[in-house]
């Protein structure tokens, strides 16, 4: 169980890492997205992982899993919402204004492509 | 008074000119005086105690942690100072009340002067030397302030630049001196710092930590070579220039060199860098003094030289020097600032500072003639002004004093300056006042209103006070040079007096005032000489270095920051996977110690589907829609492992952001084109896909790791689970460390979230205001829109459901204490239940029924959890901290009551807003493309009897045909 849970973590990653390497916004988003997946997942993964144990105190329950993980993972996925909000209306804002989803400026040698 | 209060006062009074600006000068001027009276007569308070032989203390710990608290102190040395600065600022204030003209700005000079002298009141006083260099920065950047008050002249602007390039990059120096001195004494206290000359000197860190010390009070005092700064610092208007250049600003370097004298003089190096630094100084600004034209660039050269003097006291490292520094820096003081109080008169009253057009002005302007003679007089060392006896002092020092070699070349030199310096002290009073009266002044002059004589005719008693009888101040002056030795010399059994009988100190001093006179005499021809001599131009070169920095900087920036975000992220995820590579093999590895979880089914298929969807999302990326809803099956996935590995509310969480996060970019993607075209090579995606792949298998491998071994400490986690109920009064033990233990870090959060939301409001205003609103008006939407609006069914059954999940929303957040929930879950699917009344019902109906702004519930939001916190100060705690009870009302269950649930509310409230506030952001960009909206809600409404058929086919947008 514990390698298929990191090798998930390392498919999310390897996918994040190969589309924020694209040349335009929406794949170089969707790759954060992805990284904020893997990186959420590892946060909890300090936790290590425990089944059927919630951290809910319950009487005569002793086994929990860990909850400061979770804690943070808890912000660290809602604040992730409110920065791919402002990542995205900056591509918007970037593409209504020059009619251009590219991520990087426009270079003195492809300049020509593009036009 | 207490110390605090004195350093404090000025910072404060600071506020009260600006705040006073429409009240009138007379108001604002006086305002500022009574807050520096109010500090003086409070430091005046503190005199007796120093005089039976007490240090007055004042200390708080600020970061004991670091060494740094705020502990005053004030002996002898600071004493002086302090009344220095805040008295000779009584002065200048009376004094630049007049001086300003009617279009200056008086309430923003004043507030400067203010900041100003609290600054310089902390250098002085401090006994931490962090908090020292605190305001040691605070002087440069108010200095800047003031250097550059008048902002529309070039010059001010210019001199105010350097003046701050170079005392800050002194300063910067100083910091690491400090610190290291810190480091050597094992404390940041000035009073042990002090007390540890011989563990100082022994170390071997003794000489970066002098060199880097002296950078700063070098820079800061002018020594050469960083003198340059000066003169270009007299673009100011002239009551800074006095204050600056007299007590203040130039003399915390000479305060620094004296306040450590005890603990870094008496060294070879110290002797050799300051004694020569000192010398140069005052010779080359004496020399150069003499040659300008302007009297304020005269009287900058002068102080330059003044202060290479003092500096060369300090630098001798014997008791006599420091002796002589501490009457010299008092005597410089009085007689320098009534100096440049007369040019500013000058200035005012004939509206032009250059001596060539000045001349004959005895009789025009008697009473700044006989303040400005006197005052030139003690500069020059004539006997009966208080200049000569610290000359005197001086030169008896330098005759005793031997530098490289030959005995005679210190005297020599320190005579050859003098003699310059006496002779543009002659040319101050020959060539403005003496000579023949002229018609040609720029200004009829006359004598200045007593506002602006008197301050320095005050000061001109004082020279000729003490110049006549210099037993007055002999008392005080080696009480400060007592505290300036700090135990480790005897005060010298010398008396301050004017004759001394014939020594070698007057003989020199009678070659130099005899030179003057000749040298003033010969003036036209030396002059002339003077101008021929190419000379190097301090501005010149400051500017060509600054210019080639700029030049560098640009180079190097534009190199690597070259606008290719690719390239950064590559060299980014390269730069990680190598720390993280080098890590692994040089670090240790313990054997793993938890057995595996056996696989099931379940988690096999789950892990099938996360696989297969981020393969097929890379593979497929180029269909935007296809990503998107590939992207969701990964949320998706991840919400179910949370679910499945025991983190219930982690489950809740993620499942409602990936609702609001796919709205998000389905309303993006509405702008944006539907596919991503393949542009890169081959080449690339092979390389992107290595660099991908190896950081896939390094995460793999650091995950796994990590799972299989437990923690090498202990976990803070356990304390967490057994204090909730009982400290935090709920069995949730997420939400109570979320709510309680670490709330200050959910405060935080839920501010960030409302200043994102915040920041996408901005942008879309930005957008809609600016070119994009007419782009988006004229845009063709490129998907073919759908034919319904508004379907019936989805408006009647969003609007049934609405009330259902405010139920939920409401539930969940009630629960969260003590089951999966809380306010961050309650205020996403509430968010959820109101974007949906907006997809269905139109953004129209839906702003109508819009009671609150969605800025207001942040606000709320943010101040609700702010107050909760504030709350518990009444009874006494820290900020935050939580209390609750079980309560009782009859009919009802006893239920339990936390301040938490308060602070829950506030989170609740801005997680609502925020995402509400930035998918109405994203909806308002979208209405300004699709103008058309229908005007009713529901595109069939029964209760409505005109079915509009007509009217719909016009309004229906048919994106093919338009």
């Amino acid at each position: 169980m514990e390698f298929l849970f990191a090798s998930g973590v390392g498919v999310l990653t390897a996918a994040g890492l190969y589309l924020v390497l694209r040349l335009r916004t929406f794949p170089v988003i969707i790759g954060a997205s992805l990284l904020t997946y893997a990186v959420n997942l590892f946060l909890f993964a300090s936790g290590r992982l425990t089944i059927g144990a919630p951290p809910v105190l319950m009487d005569g329950v002793t086994r929990y899993s860990d909850p400061l993980p979770q804690a943070l993972v808890l912000t660290a996925i809602v604040i992730s919402f409110g920065m791919t909000a402002v990542v995205v209306v900056i591509a918007l804002g970037a593409y209504l204004g020059a009619d251009d989803d590219h991520v990087n400026d426009p270079q003195e040698s492809d300049s020509e492509d593009r036009a | 008074m207490s110390l605090f209060l004195v350093v404090a006062l000025p910072f404060l009074g600071a506020l009260l000119p600006g705040l006073l600006n429409g009240a009138g000068r007379k108001v604002c001027a006086g305002t500022t005086f009574a807050v520096s009276l109010t500090a003086l007569i409070g430091l005046l308070s503190n005199l007796p105690a120093l005089l039976r032989g007490e240090v007055i203390e004042a200390r708080v710990d600020w970061l004991p942690a670091l060494g740094m608290n705020v502990n005053l102190m004030m002996d002898g040395l600071g004493a002086f100072f302090a009344c220095l600065i805040l008295g000779i600022g009584l002065l200048i204030i009376a004094y630049a009340k007049a001086y300003l003209s009617r279009n200056d700005n008086m309430g923003e000079f004043f507030t400067y002067l203010l900041l100003f002298q609290g600054a310089m009141v902390g250098i002085v006083l401090s006994d931490n030397i962090l908090v020292l260099l605190v305001f040691w920065e605070l002087t440069s950047l108010s200095s800047f302030l003031l250097i550059g008050y008048w902002k529309h002249l070039p010059e001010g602007r210019q001199g105010a630049r350097m003046a701050l390039t170079v005392t800050g990059m002194g300063g910067l120096a100083m910091i690491g001196g400090m610190l290291m001195l810190g480091q050597i004494a094992g404390s940041y206290d000035l009073s042990v710092i002090l007390t540890q000359r011989e563990a100082i000197q022994a170390d071997p860190l003794y000489v970066p930590a002098l060199i880097l010390i002296l950078l700063g009070c070098f820079t800061k005092s002018a020594q050469f070579p960083f003198h340059f700064w000066l003169p270009h610092a007299m673009a100011a208007p002239t009551p800074v220039s006095a204050y600056l250049h007299s007590a203040t600003m130039v003399k915390a370097g000479i305060f620094l060199m004296a306040r450590m004298w005890p603990v870094l003089s008496g060294t070879p190096e110290w002797f050799y860098i300051v004694t020569t630094a000192g010398l140069i100084t005052m010779v080359l600004g004496a020399v150069i003094g003499l040659f300008k034209h302007d009297l304020k660039a005269l009287l900058a050269f002068s102080t330059v030289s003044h202060l290479g003097l003092i500096t060369m006291l300090l630098g001798t490292g014997t008791a006599f020097g420091a002796m002589a520094a501490v009457f010299h820096i008092l005597n410089h003081a009085t007689f320098k600032c009534a100096l440049f109080m007369s040019a500013g008169i000058i200035d005012h009253e004939t509206h032009t500072r250059d001596i060539r057009r000045l001349g004959g002005l005895r009789h025009l302007m008697p009473v700044t003639f006989v303040i400005a003679t006197i005052a030139a007089l003690s500069m020059a060392g004539i006997p009966f002004f208080n200049g000569f006896l610290s000359k005197e002092m001086w030169l008896e020092e330098v005759s005793h004093t031997t530098l490289y070699g030959p005995d005679w070349l210190v005297p020599a030199l320190a005579t050859f300056g003098a003699l310059f310096s006496a002779a543009y002290s002659f040319r101050y009073i020959g060539h403005v006042f003496l000579g023949k009266e002229r018609d040609d002044y720029p200004a009829h002059p006359h004598d200045p209103p007593a506002g602006m004589w008197l301050p320095p005719a005050f000061l001109t008693v004082l020279v000729v006070l003490i110049g006549v009888m210099p037993f007055l101040a002999e008392p005080a002056v080696k009480f400060i040079t007592a505290a300036v030795l700090g135990g480790e010399a005897e005060v010298p059994d010398v008396y301050l007096a004017l004759w001394h009988g014939v020594t070698p100190a007057l003989m020199m001093s009678i070659i130099a005032v005899t030179g003057g006179l000749i040298l003033l005499a010969l003036f036209a021809p030396l002059s002339n000489l003077w101008e021929a001599t190419p000379r190097p131009e301090a501005k010149v070169i400051f500017e060509a270095v600054i210019a080639a920095f700029v030049r560098v900087a640009r180079a190097t920036t534009q190199t690597l920051h070259n606008g290719a975000f690719t390239q950064y992220a590559a060299i980014l995820a390269l730069a990680v996977i190598a720390a993280g590579g080098h890590a692994w093999w040089t670090g240790d590895s313990l054997p793993a110690t938890r057995a595996p979880l056996p696989v099931n089914v379940i988690a096999a298929a789950g892990w099938l589907m996360l696989i297969g969807a981020a393969v097929f999302l890379v593979i497929k990326h180029h269909n935007r829609l296809l990503a998107l809803i590939l992207m969701g099956i990964i949320g998706l996935v991840v919400s179910v492992a949370f679910a499945y590995f025991s983190a219930p509310d982690l489950a809740m969480t993620q499942i409602s952001v990936e609702v609001v996060t796919i709205i998000l970019l389905l309303l993006a993607l509405n702008f944006l084109p539907d596919t991503t075209p393949s542009e890169s090579s081959l080449g690339k995606k092979l390389r992107d896909g290595c660099i991908a792949v190896i950081g896939g298998v390094a995460t793999t491998g650091l995950t796994w790791h990590l799972l299989m071994r437990e923690s090498v400490m202990t976990p803070i986690s356990e304390y967490h689970l057994e204090n909730s109920y009982k400290g935090g009064g709920g069995t949730n033990v997420v939400n109570v460390i979320l709510v309680d233990f670490r709330g200050f870090d959910t405060f935080g959060e839920i501010i960030v979230l409302g200043i994102a939301a915040l920041v996408i409001y901005a942008l879309t205003e930005t957008l809609l205001s600016g070119p994009v609103r007419a782009r988006l008006l004229n845009r063709i939407p490129d998907k073919p829109l759908a034919g319904d609006h508004h379907p019936l069914m989805m408006v009647v059954l969003t609007r049934m459901m609405m009330p259902v999940v405010l139920m939920i929303g409401v539930y969940i957040f009630l629960r969260g204490h003590n089951l999966p929930g809380g306010g961050f879950i309650a205020g996403l699917v509430v968010a959820i239940g109101v974007v949906v009344q907006y997809m269905a019902s139109g953004f129209n109906w839906a702003t109508e029924r819009q009671r609150y702004p969605y800025h207001g519930i942040i606000g709320a939001g943010v101040l609700a959890a702010g107050l909760t916190g504030i709350g518990s100060w009444f009874p006494g705690h820290e900020f935050l901290t939580s209390a609750f009870g079980y309560f009782r009302i009859p009919p009802m269950q006893e239920f339990e009551l936390a301040t938490a649930a308060l602070f829950d509310l506030g989170v609740f409230l801005s997680v609502l807003g925020a995402v509400m506030l930035s998918l109405e952001s994203f909806s308002r960009l979208a209405r300004r493309a699709h103008v058309e909206d229908s005007e009713y809600a529901m595109d069939i409404d029964p209760s409505r009897d005109d079915p509009p058929e007509g009217d719909r086919q016009a309004d229906t947008p048919d994106g093919k045909e338009s």
